[in-house]
């Protein structure tokens, strides 16, 4: 019978938290079209990090492995080489899994060459084959069909629950596939070095936009981020003015994110910023200007500077913490 | 060297859309090109010349997938300084995302292109998948999300930070490739080209059209194909079922003062 796949990511022999969504949302889509859900991992030696993600099971059948040394680094060609020939191997009908950068970068190469249609940033199954997705940065969601007998699907982290463990699956090994990287070569990944929760899985995010003037005002951002154990986030303004690494950026271009609190600090809210958090629980916006768009999906809305605004709350957030 | 950008237009972004018949009605929509393909051709121009000479290393083409009445698409990525257009003759609204991939690949390969350069997303659809499947198409390598490209011409080959979860990742592509291109590929030095000094910084975002641009442009000559000249079946097997409007966020309340909404956030949203 064909299957449903999904392509996990790991690391340190873990399966990457952000991929678990991904895996909630094959499972809806294998119960709604009878198929078997099925996971697969890729790498070097993908065999340790499959043994820990089959001990958990996530109500899969099985876990697959697919070796290669040329899967590690990631590169979108070799993995989609990789995920083409687990497909085929495995009669894998339905292929995708969590809207990461690096699913997002190798899905549709693959989808390309098998021909197949791919449903991307999914948000909801509705059924086997017709699955909702938000267009024009979140002011609209599609309904969409497809008709093909193979698609792929990338599924948005923020609106499915984590899979949870579920027991024991066996781990099963995929004869190697010719995965070549077509000359591309990985020089390295500079990455934002943070003690911090990553942003799309932190539960509290403090975000600064165009009104924190400078980079050095973030520090203030940040003592309420640590105090309560959050993510420091930014709007696209503050981002392009330099004042935080780009990869802080919340919104239609920067990272989707739903945390149970978030912060708008000096941010106006234009539309492609709303269009990455207005999944958030309670939204709370300190901006000085009244009129600002942010106040309209705000929960909590202060007018206020935050130069004032944000110590005092660091102070009794502080005191209460004491108490 | 030879350039191919593609490039898509939008109802304007900053219009409120309009819900009709389960549907989005566009009838009275202002059409506007869709941002991140402004930036792929600016990354085209910053690669294609060399900023206090005259000379040009590289052709930059711009493809368009509409019908042939709207040629005045191109007309404004022309003005910008790309040099000639190409119009793929068909109703987008047909074209499933597979299609007009195999459109732009067939393009591609018509030309012996060395690059294709395109958005990381369109803002309306937000697939954000056209660049990947032209790459699996043509069987070249992809560098996805660039916030940065630097052209090593002697060794034909493009050195490309990309924007990645985790950070930014350095990909080295050899042509010809595929890069699809993020909003920081705007900024004043990240494009290189080699030949320009590394000193340079443009004006950020993408160009202006000039008034010689503009005049330039209607002389500039823009070739319509039909997907049939290309070899490409058109038709879909993606279909829209339904649009509907995201459920509104609950009116939410103003506090007055700092202690108020720590009381709120304590007591009554019990979130920290």
């Amino acid at each position: 019978m064909s299957k449903v796949l999904v392509i996990l990511e790991t690391a340190g022999g873990q399966i990457r938290p952000h991929c678990l969504p991904g895996i909630t949302c094959a499972a809806e889509i294998a119960r709604a079209t009878g198929k078997p859900l099925h996971l697969l991992v890729l790498g070097a030696q993908p065999d340790a990090a499959a043994q820990a993600i089959a001990a958990a099971g996530y109500g899969a059948a099985a876990v697959h492995t697919l070796a290669g040394p040329t899967l590690e680094p990631f590169t979108a060609e070799a993995w989609a080489d990789a995920i083409i020939h687990a497909a085929r191997t495995l009669g894998a009908s339905v292929i995708g899994g969590t809207a990461s950068s690096t699913l997002r970068d190798a899905l549709p190469r693959a989808a390309a060459v098998l021909d197949a249609p791919l449903v991307s940033e999914v948000v909801k199954v509705k059924s086997g084959d017709t699955f909702v997705r938000p267009i024009s940065a979140g002011r609209a969601l599609q309904d969409q069909k497809v008709n093909a007998g193979t698609f792929f699907f990338t599924a948005r982290g923020t609106e499915f629950e984590h899979a949870q463990p579920t027991g024991a699956v066996p781990v099963q090994a995929v004869a190697a596939a010719a995965a070549n990287t077509r000359g591309a070569v990985v020089q390295g990944v500079q990455k934002t070095e943070s003690s911090r929760p990553q942003l799309t899985e932190a539960k509290v995010i403090v975000s600064g936009g165009r009104g924190m003037r400078e980079g050095a005002n973030f520090k203030l951002l940040e003592q309420l981020t640590d105090l309560l154990g959050g993510a420091l986030g930014a709007s696209r303004a503050a981002t392009d003015a330099g004042m935080v690494p780009a990869d802080l950026q919340v919104g239609q271009t920067g990272k989707i994110v739903a945390p149970e609190l978030y912060f708008a600090v000096a941010i106006s809210g234009a539309i492609q910023h709303l269009a990455g958090m207005k999944g958030s629980k309670t939204i709370v916006a300190i901006n000085k200007d009244a009129e600002a768009p942010i106040f309209q999906v705000a929960d909590y809305g202060l007018v206020a500077k935050w130069e004032e605004a944000v110590p005092r709350l660091v102070e009794l957030i502080k005191a209460r913490k004491g108490a | 060297m030879k350039i191919l950008v593609c490039v898509k237009r939008i109802p304007d972004p900053d219009e409120s859309l309009k819900f009709a018949g389960g549907g989005l009605d566009y009838s009275a929509s202002k059409w506007v090109p869709n941002a991140f393909d402004e930036y792929a051709i600016e990354t085209a121009l910053r690669l294609a010349e060399v900023v206090g000479g005259t000379q040009r290393l590289a052709e930059v083409i711009v493809l368009g997938i509409g019908p042939e009445s709207q040629r005045q698409q191109l007309t404004q990525f022309l003005a910008m300084g790309a040099d000639r257009g190409i119009i793929v003759d068909a109703d987008p609204d047909k074209l499933d995302t597979a299609t007009v991939s195999k459109l732009i690949a067939a393009v591609f390969k018509k030309e012996a292109a060395d690059l294709l350069i395109a958005g990381k997303l369109s803002q309306d659809n937000e697939g954000g998948q056209v660049p990947q499947r032209v790459a699996g198409l043509l069987d070249v390598p992809q560098a996805s999300f660039a916030a940065t490209v630097e052209w090593d011409q002697g060794a034909k080959a493009l050195t490309v930070g990309r924007e990645v979860d985790d950070g930014v990742e350095v990909k080295r592509v050899p042509l010809p490739a595929v890069v699809s291109v993020d909003l920081r590929i705007v900024l004043p030095k990240s494009v290189k080209n080699g030949s320009t000094p590394a000193t340079h910084a443009y004006q950020e975002g993408p160009r202006l059209a000039s008034l010689k641009g503009i005049t330039m442009a209607k002389r500039k000559p823009v070739a319509v194909l039909k997907p049939s000249d290309l070899g490409v079946a058109v038709g879909t097997n993606e279909q829209v079922v339904g649009v509907a409007a995201p459920p509104a966020r609950k009116a939410g309340q103003k506090v007055k003062t700092v202690e108020e909404l720590f009381e709120k956030l304590t007591k009554e949203a019990k979130v920290i």
